[in-house]
């Protein structure tokens, strides 16, 4: 069994269950993504702190829908006697939710990232795909070297594909900070905003500064979850879109 | 090749079998309906998970006086304006009334159904708690609520060993329901009291439900009946299911 993995890696084609994940994880984040912007659609507002709604200062307000800064608030009234105190109001305005099919779709797209990703973190351990092809080399972090990676990069010299594993620095650690920072905390971030969960965990709240700073986190790392995908794809259509598609699917 | 009694390949397959035979043993046996559709199939694995992998009675976050926000009123806000129905004119009666005239039916699987009034309800034993309200739509709002716990008005008609789910009937002519996992932990609760005062209207007066380990929707607003049941019933049309919305939301 080791041996196989050793061979397979001098010839240096993506091993077949890195291409079965890669194409599992794409689909689930793709639609998380999707699913993810309907659900924002319907409340477009961040705050930072345990509680916040329309009543209350937003931290930022997306002009992504109809929802956007919208009016449509009735029989406003203080719930004390003190007069900058917290109010209540009827919403009159009808909002912009798909949330019914949104959410249930966002969490059966989340078991599918969650599940496949458990059993790639996992082989990527045991078989050494992280130690050999992910994580960078400490040579590889010498300054001239990564001053090369990165001038070679802002200049647009792009390696042409070699069908596998071979990474350049910077895109380890771009595959780095994806699997293990940008992605564990959007699934951490994810199940702080749930109640039955965090009764349970309630360490989480307090990890994140609460349930809407956990909100506004998901959504920056969702920021660059799609900043990373829209990168990624760039540079395999530089590097010989081809080549890198045979090498993705049928490992050529 | 050495043949080991205890090798590391049959270690992780033992311990992941007997992990998942202690956990089988935890799984909901009654699960809502799928109809064969995915998006409901997740939900029930959701649910599934919830409650094989969660300790069952935790608590969620308390919180102080000085935490309590604004609260937005959404959905319904007076089913005596919304409803043109019979249901409509009934709630304007006792709105009109005080609520003197309210009455909360506790029935099906118990074995003595009981009435509430609101008085009644209020002289049971009471619970006020500083909780977070979670929108589905993705808002939060934290607010105080004064009521009683629906564990002691389930057990004043006491509930028979066969029930299962606990439903609930509004004013705003809405029918949802909770597992008993739910409906007996300690902070759901039937609650007559909004941040030190009555529920207002907006809210849910008179009585409204807070299940805080849910999103905010399972807090039915305008309790008009409670019946206990063996069996899971989604609600027909009037239910969350059939109106493409999740039966179970801890997440």
């Amino acid at each position: 069994m080791l041996a196989q993995v050793e061979s397979a890696s001098i010839v240096l084609h993506h091993a077949r269950w890195v291409r079965i994940s890669h194409w599992l994880l794409s689909v689930s984040v793709l639609t998380l993504a999707f699913t993810g912007f309907v659900i924002l659609m319907a409340h477009p507002r961040l705050y930072w702190g345990e509680a916040g709604n329309d009543l209350t200062a937003a931290l930022l307000e997306l002009p992504i829908s109809r929802n956007f800064e919208h009016g449509g608030w009735e029989k406003r009234s203080r719930f004390f006697e003190k007069a900058d105190g917290p109010i209540s109001a009827s919403r009159t305005f009808d909002i912009f939710n798909q949330n019914g099919w949104g959410r249930s779709l966002h969490f059966l797209a989340a078991w599918c990232l969650v599940i496949p990703g458990l059993i790639y973190l996992l082989l990527g351990i045991f078989r050494g795909h992280f130690r050999r092809h992910i994580l960078p080399q400490t040579r590889e972090l010498a300054p001239m070297s990564v001053l090369r990676d990165l001038s070679d990069h802002l200049r647009l010299r792009i390696r042409s594909a070699t069908g596998g594993p071979q990474y350049s620095l910077l895109q380890k650690l771009a595959y780095t900070f994806v699997v293990f920072v940008a992605a564990p905390l959007m699934v951490v971030t994810g199940l702080t905003m749930s109640p039955a969960v965090t009764a349970s965990v309630p360490f989480l709240l307090q990890l994140f500064g609460g349930y809407q700073s956990a909100r506004t986190i998901h959504f920056f790392s969702f920021v660059a979850l799609v900043l990373f995908v829209v990168v990624h794809v760039a540079m395999v259509v530089k590097s010989g879109f081809k080549r890198q598609i045979r090498a993705i699917t049928v490992g050529e | 090749m050495k043949t080991r009694l205890i090798t590391r390949r049959r270690a992780i397959v033992t311990g992941l079998a007997s992990i998942g035979g202690l956990l089988l043993t935890r799984y909901p046996k009654d699960l809502p309906p799928t109809y064969g559709n995915l998006l409901r199939m997740g939900d029930t694995l959701t649910y599934a998970a919830h409650r094989a992998l969660l300790p069952g009675q935790s608590l969620v976050k308390e919180y102080t006086e000085h935490d309590i926000t604004s609260f937005p009123a959404t959905g319904t806000t007076d089913p005596g304006v919304s409803e043109k129905t019979a249901l409509g004119e009934e709630y304007r009666r006792f709105h009109a009334g005080g609520f003197a005239d309210w009455r909360l039916p506790v029935e099906g699987r118990v074995s003595t159904p009981r009435t509430f009034s609101l008085a009644e309800l209020k002289r049971l034993q009471s619970r006020s708690q500083i909780t977070r309200h979670t929108c589905e739509e993705g808002w939060t709002a934290i607010g105080q609520w004064h009521g009683v716990p629906l564990s002691l008005v389930l057990d004043a008609a006491g509930i028979l060993p066969t029930a299962r789910f606990v439903m609930l009937y509004s004013y705003d002519d809405w029918i949802d329901s909770i597992d008993l996992l739910d409906a007996l932990h300690p902070q759901t609760i039937l609650a007559y009291g909004m941040n030190g005062r009555d529920l207002p209207i907006q809210h849910g007066a008179p009585v409204r439900l807070r299940v805080e380990r849910q999103m905010g929707y399972k807090s039915m607003k305008y309790l008009k009946r409670i019946v206990v049941a063996d069996e899971f019933d989604d609600g027909g049309k009037k239910g969350n299911i059939q109106n493409g919305w999740a039966w179970y939301t801890g997440i």
